[in-house]
């Protein structure tokens, strides 16, 4: 079996001064695609925050390795030179920085830091295009402030559309499918499944077992208290949401 | 005596023999000069315990003991090297407050519009008139005005004829050639726009040199009926410099101004402003972008008069404050009786980058009619943490980041400037001005 290519060791990490990760395990292996599922309040978005270095977080305790490497060492901008995107579950508006703008200079900074020639205009023009499609993409988002005034369903292609462009190792995805109808999801999941390839891992943290119906996975986690307390197959969304969260915080605090 | 009287004497005694050396002039401007160095002499340099000079004590001005600069000489490289972002536009050099003919570039302006060195006028033989010092500008409410008029000697007379339009922006530079001893200029420009005519002038104050000077300028601009007028005042001196700036404004029928000022640069920079619809139907737009790092104080005091109905002012003043420099803005909008179904919205948002630095804000509307639409606010920040996280997110480097948030809150005043080759031609010196704030803040 391949090596893990995100490996978390027993993480205790506090946010606002609480300690909200209680010592969580978790390994994920090249290519694959894990659901971390869990009710409010259970560490979800902390887990994602750790893993894109949110300064306001801190890991206290235990190892997070990513390809082997310690990555609560690095800065958030390093860790997404290395190949860590994390899609925001409420991606922020930046008034004055035009969207296309900001891709162009995330990419670079991207390419520069692998040692590749940055894009001039022309070309990334061409492959902002191309990927716009992807995640059918009006064009003229791309000349507006980032996510300034854009729909919940917009921001969440937006960010799609920018890990389709940053081409990372390592997807975390927060709760892309909250605030999203049923149309805007399932061309956020047709985003994500054509971004499925044997070297990039993904990590779908979800409320709900809809979104694991288009973005079909691998393992499926159920985080609750802080840690992680059950692990099975994609048949385990469906048990949860059959039960309700009710069932597995019983087995966290027992 | 108190360094402020002391400050003021210095000014009086050195008119002495300012007026000495220039017996030869009219009577009329002899007589003028006198009244304004006693309206200047009767209220000195304003204190803190003024409302109007609360939050801006005058101390660090009045320690220097400015002297009027002396001519000096100015390289054409570095004047096309300053001017050369703006390069449109005709230019006209003025070197420690002179005309500096020979290194100017302006072709022909069109349809007898004139712009003229104010000395070339007097020294014509102009009339009152022609030469318009203090139409606009009330001497005795403000003292630095007063003071220039006193030393007024030369700067910039632009005249548009009726229904002329002036394609090319007019590029006024004033550059402070700076030495060891400490200098005071005190630039005049008047502007006078006739009936229908349309004009756009960007009032350029240059540092060259790092030593310690002070500008001291006025304004007065009359807008005719229908006229067009578009005035751009940069401030980009040295972050030692004192700066103290006044426009005064009337408006006819009809007309339209902006006045757009980018305060990029100096110690201590205090901006009056103050506009009067004196037409029905005058519209105007007042915007303004100060930054400023270590312990610099920028203070901008506006007053738009809407004193006849249908009047339109638009204000937006933007701030950005790094280390522990200090902002002030002061708006007040009056409307009068009369003057209904004016519209009128004034807004001050600043942006704070130092954990010392601190503004000081009041909007403030008059409003004596009672069909009218007025609406004014301000706000103060820091720089979004969410922000900033989420650009660093993308692969941006914390300074980046931070480079990109700050032009993003400045942009709205650049984008609002008169013609995009000013917006983009000043984009890399607003950046470079923001870095610098942002900078003087990481220093311990």
């Amino acid at each position: 079996m391949a090596k893990p290519m995100l490996e978390l060791v027993n993480v205790h990490a506090t946010a606002g001064g609480a300690e909200i990760l209680k010592g969580l395990d978790l390994a994920i292996r090249p290519g694959e695609v894990h659901a971390m599922m869990g009710p409010n309040g259970s560490g979800k978005s902390t887990l994602a925050n750790v893993l894109a270095g949110r300064p306001s977080v801190e890991v206290t305790k235990g190892e997070v390795r990513f390809e082997g490497r310690d990555l609560t060492l690095l800065s958030a901008e390093e860790r997404a030179r290395e190949g860590i995107f994390l899609a925001f579950q409420y991606p922020v508006e930046i008034p004055g920085v035009a969207n296309m703008y900001f891709l162009k200079a995330a990419l670079n900074a991207v390419r520069r830091h692998r040692g590749e020639d940055e894009l001039d205009a022309m070309d990334f023009l061409a492959l902002a295009r191309e990927k716009t499609k992807l995640v059918e993409m009006d064009e003229k988002l791309m000349q507006r402030s980032v996510n300034e005034g854009f729909s919940g369903g917009e921001k969440k292609r937006n960010e799609i559309l920018q890990m389709a462009i940053l081409e990372p190792k390592l997807a975390v995805l927060d709760e892309t499918d909250s605030g999203l109808d049923i149309d805007a999801l399932r061309i956020v999941a047709n985003g994500v499944n054509a971004l499925r390839s044997p070297e990039r891992s993904m990590l779908v943290i979800t409320h709900y077992q809809r979104l694991l119906d288009y973005i079909v996975p691998d393992v499926v986690h159920v985080l609750a208290g802080g840690r992680i307390v059950k692990t099975g197959g994609k048949e385990l969304a469906f048990e949860l949401e059959e039960k309700g969260y009710g069932w597995v915080e019983g087995a966290a605090a027992g | 005596m108190s360094a402020l009287e002391t400050a003021r004497d210095r000014f009086v005694a050195e008119h002495r023999a300012f007026a000495a050396a220039r017996a030869g002039e009219p009577a009329w401007l002899a007589g003028h000069r006198r009244d304004a160095l006693a309206a200047f002499a009767a209220r000195g340099l304003p204190s803190t315990r003024e409302e109007e000079w609360r939050y801006t004590s005058l101390a660090p001005l009045a320690a220097l003991p400015f002297a009027l600069a002396e001519p000096a000489p100015l390289d054409r490289a570095i004047l096309e090297e300053l001017a050369t972002p703006l390069f449109a536009c005709s230019l006209y050099a003025f070197a420690n407050g002179r005309a500096r003919p020979e290194l100017s570039s302006a072709p022909g302006l069109p349809g007898g519009a004139r712009c003229d060195s104010l000395a070339a006028l007097l020294g014509d033989g102009a009339s009152p008139v022609e030469a318009r010092l203090d139409h606009y500008v009330d001497i005795k409410a403000h003292p630095f005005a007063a003071l220039n008029s006193a030393f007024a000697s030369d700067g910039a007379v632009v005249r548009a004829p009726r229904g002329v339009a002036i394609e090319q922006p007019l590029h006024l530079v004033f550059a402070s050639v700076t030495g060891d001893r400490p200098q005071v200029t005190h630039p005049r420009v008047v502007i006078v726009a006739a009936a229908g005519s349309r004009v756009t002038i960007v009032q350029d104050h240059v540092s060259v040199g790092d030593g310690p000077g002070f500008t001291n300028a006025v304004t007065e601009v009359h807008v005719g009926t229908g006229a067009h007028v578009h005035w751009v005042l940069l401030q980009r001196e040295h972050d030692a410099h004192f700066h103290v700036s006044n426009l005064q404004v009337r408006q006819e029928r009809d007309s339209s101004f902006s006045a757009h000022t980018l305060t990029l640069g100096g110690r201590l920079v205090r901006n009056d402003a103050g506009l009067l619809l004196a037409g029905e139907g005058a519209e105007c737009q007042l915007d303004g972008l100060f930054i400023g790092g270590g312990t610099s104080v920028l203070d901008n005091h506006t007053e738009v008069d809407h004193a006849v109905p249908h009047g339109t002012s638009r204000e937006l003043y933007k701030g950005v404050l790094g280390g522990a420099a200090r902002g002030v803005f002061r708006g007040r909008v009056i409307v009068r009786p009369d003057a209904q179904k004016t519209s009128a919205s004034q807004s001050n948002a600043n942006l704070l980058l130092g954990a010392r630095a601190e503004v000081d804000t009041k909007p403030q509307l008059e409003i004596y009619a009672d069909d009218v639409k007025c609406s004014h606010g301000a706000t103060i920040g820091r720089l979004d943490e969410d922000a900033l996280f989420y650009l660093r997110s993308r692969g941006l480097s914390a300074e980046r980041a931070r480079d990109l948030l700050t032009r993003g809150f400045a942009l709205e005043v650049l984008e609002r400037l008169p013609g995009r080759a000013l917006s983009e031609g000043l984009d890399d010196a607003v950046v470079a001005c923001l870095r610098r704030a942002q900078r003087e803040e990481e220093a311990p």
